[in-house]
């Protein structure tokens, strides 16, 4: 189950048809853009989480 | 030659450069050791805690190329330069998953390479041999492409020669690394990972504060560069697919390049060298929460390839875009700073890699084919002297080939580096697959990898599945490929080879996690 964590940024980011859109724009960065700067620290937070619950 | 230098840019980057080389000679005097020994040349002793291995990682795996290539597609084709992100959201959770017990298992047999940890787990010299050939043959080209990111930052400070003349600056930079890399080893690349990363830091900040306040901001880039690139296309009559959007025919290619590029990337005996001197398998789990801010940075990097577009910079060469678009925008002297960041960034990478062919090719191809009595003392003479071999090659292929092949080879490189997957990543689940199996999986892979690259023009990336319009990433077809051969071989012909590893050897040892 805790894997399906990691796994849902990693699938996100490779379905560019999910994302590949103009809107909406978000300071000035249309969706395609900051909708990848944003899975970086999603994943990020998905690994930490990951790592507490592993208790390390 | 020195008619159109810049000279507050210039005096700025040589003495940033001045200063790394200091600390690459002083780097010896650093956590002292026996620098005769290999794992303390190559591996620095393992001794890397999080903040030095997140320094050094991070300066490792986001180089110099990386810093001018990115932007680069981004300014000529836009959007599909975009597929570095979602292969930097992939590579965190692989390396989180894996590496920990890779390092476990190398910490405690004493592996210094992947050909190594493939010999304890299968006891197979073929296929040893084979994960070592791999890695050399991927990293020489990467090595020189590191050349041609530095080379760019300094034609842009306006050096300009004929013939031999022209590759001067280059030359000398190359021989100052190769001198401290020989003396200090893996230690020298550390602490100059530091400067860099920091400089890259600040220049990536400055950018996306001081240009988009410049240009009228984010939004205003995003349609000037949008109406450059659908210009482009429709100039090309929809032969380029070039936009701010990926095309249908672009969306299979983008995604499985970033699969192939993340499983490939810590194959490279780069990213296992830095990644094996970490101090602990805790250090490596830290660093795959921490490491991707430089992801982040590398996000804003490609967005300077819309920068320029917006700041009307007009280059032949896609890949000039980022150097002018600094001199455009930044006082000289800063622009000088930003130089001197890409320029060390390539020194990173440049001296891990040489450190990380070395140690391949004395560990695994040298010890146990041509000299097996050879002892550690030996190992590291050999290694250093290797280290300086494989810089020296990197440097001939810039100097007389065309920088196309070292392009091509690169990216043949990646294709290459992901048939050892399955040998090093799934042996550190099962000991289902057997070194025969992995063998033969493996020269499946590399041959029809490199069969389908084969294009009448040029080197193809993608090749289209079967008979549908979907295309896919080369390494990735030729790995299902290595991956069915191998199953199909091992449920033919059970693993009954001995394992020097157990188990545990995978596992934390309770020591590292108190010590966390």
């Amino acid at each position: 189950m805790k894997f399906l964590l990691l796994l849902i940024p990693c699938l996100l980011a490779i379905l560019p048809i999910v994302y590949n859109l103009i809107e909406p724009r978000l300071f000035g960065f249309p969706f395609f853009y900051w909708f990848q700067i944003l899975l970086i620290p999603a994943s990020c937070l998905t690994i930490y989480i990951f790592h507490k619950q592993a208790g390390r | 030659m020195i008619d159109h230098l810049n000279w507050p840019a210039t005096l700025v980057f040589i003495g940033f450069f001045g200063l790394v080389t200091v600390l690459g000679f002083f780097a010896a005097r650093w956590k002292i050791a026996d620098l005769n020994d290999l794992a303390e040349w190559g591996l620095g002793g393992r001794r890397f805690g999080p903040v030095i291995s997140w320094f050094l990682i991070g300066g490792d795996l986001y180089t110099a190329y990386t810093i001018v290539a990115v932007p680069a597609v981004v300014y000529a084709i836009g959007s599909y330069g975009f597929f570095a992100i979602p292969y930097t959201v992939l590579i965190y959770p692989l390396l989180y998953l894996t590496f920990p017990r890779l390092w476990s298992v190398a910490h405690r047999k004493n592996y210094m390479t992947a050909a190594d940890y493939v010999f304890g787990r299968y006891n197979h010299r073929g296929l040893e041999l084979a994960v070592a050939i791999t890695g050399l043959l991927a990293t020489m080209p990467y090595i020189a492409l590191q050349l041609v990111g530095m080379e760019k930052v300094i034609q842009a400070l306006g050096f300009e020669g004929q013939g031999w003349l022209a590759h001067l600056p280059l030359t000398i930079a190359f021989i100052i690394l190769a001198l401290y890399t020989y003396t200090s080893g893996l230690r020298a690349p550390a602490m100059i990972s530091f400067v860099k990363d920091i400089m890259i830091y600040i220049f990536v900040i400055a950018a996306i504060i001081v240009i988009p306040a410049e240009l009228g901001g984010y939004g205003a880039i995003f349609d000037a560069a949008g109406t450059v690139l659908d210009a482009k296309a429709a100039a090309s009559g929809g032969k380029v697919a070039a936009g701010l959007l990926l095309s249908p025919q672009q969306m299979a290619p983008y995604a499985t390049l970033a699969i192939g590029s993340a499983m490939a990337l810590f194959m490279y005996p780069h990213a296992m060298t830095g990644l094996l001197c970490a101090s602990s398998a805790s250090t490596i789990r830290k660093n795959a929460i921490a490491l991707p801010a430089y992801s982040v940075l590398l996000c804003f990097i490609a967005l300077m390839g819309y920068m320029a577009h917006a700041a009307g910079i007009k280059v032949d060469n896609p890949q000039d875009a980022v150097p002018q678009l600094f001199l455009k925008m930044f006082p000289a002297w800063f622009a000088g700073f930003c130089f001197a960041a890409i320029a060390i960034g390539a020194l990173v990478p440049a001296a891990v890699m040489s450190i990380g062919a070395a140690n391949t090719f004395t560990r695994n191809v040298w010890k146990p084919f041509v000299d097996p009595a050879i002892g550690p003392r030996q190992e590291a003479s050999l290694a250093k002297l290797m280290s300086l071999v494989v810089k020296v090659g990197a440097l001939a292929v810039i100097l007389f080939m065309p920088t196309k092949f070292a392009l091509d080879l690169q990216l043949l490189g990646g294709v290459w580096m992901i048939q050892i997957f399955p040998a090093v990543i799934f042996g550190l689940f099962t000991r289902w697959f057997s070194g025969w199996s992995l063998f033969t999986g493996w020269s499946t892979g590399m041959i029809l990898g490199t069969w389908l690259a084969w294009g009448p023009a040029a080197w193809v990336p993608v090749h289209k599945l079967f008979d549908t319009d979907i295309s896919i990433y080369n390494g990735l077809i030729a790995l299902a490929a290595n991956i069915v051969v191998a199953a199909v071989l091992a449920a033919l012909l059970p693993n009954t080879a001995p394992d020097e590893t157990e188990a545990a050897d995978y596992e934390d040892a309770a020591v590292s996690k108190a010590t966390a």
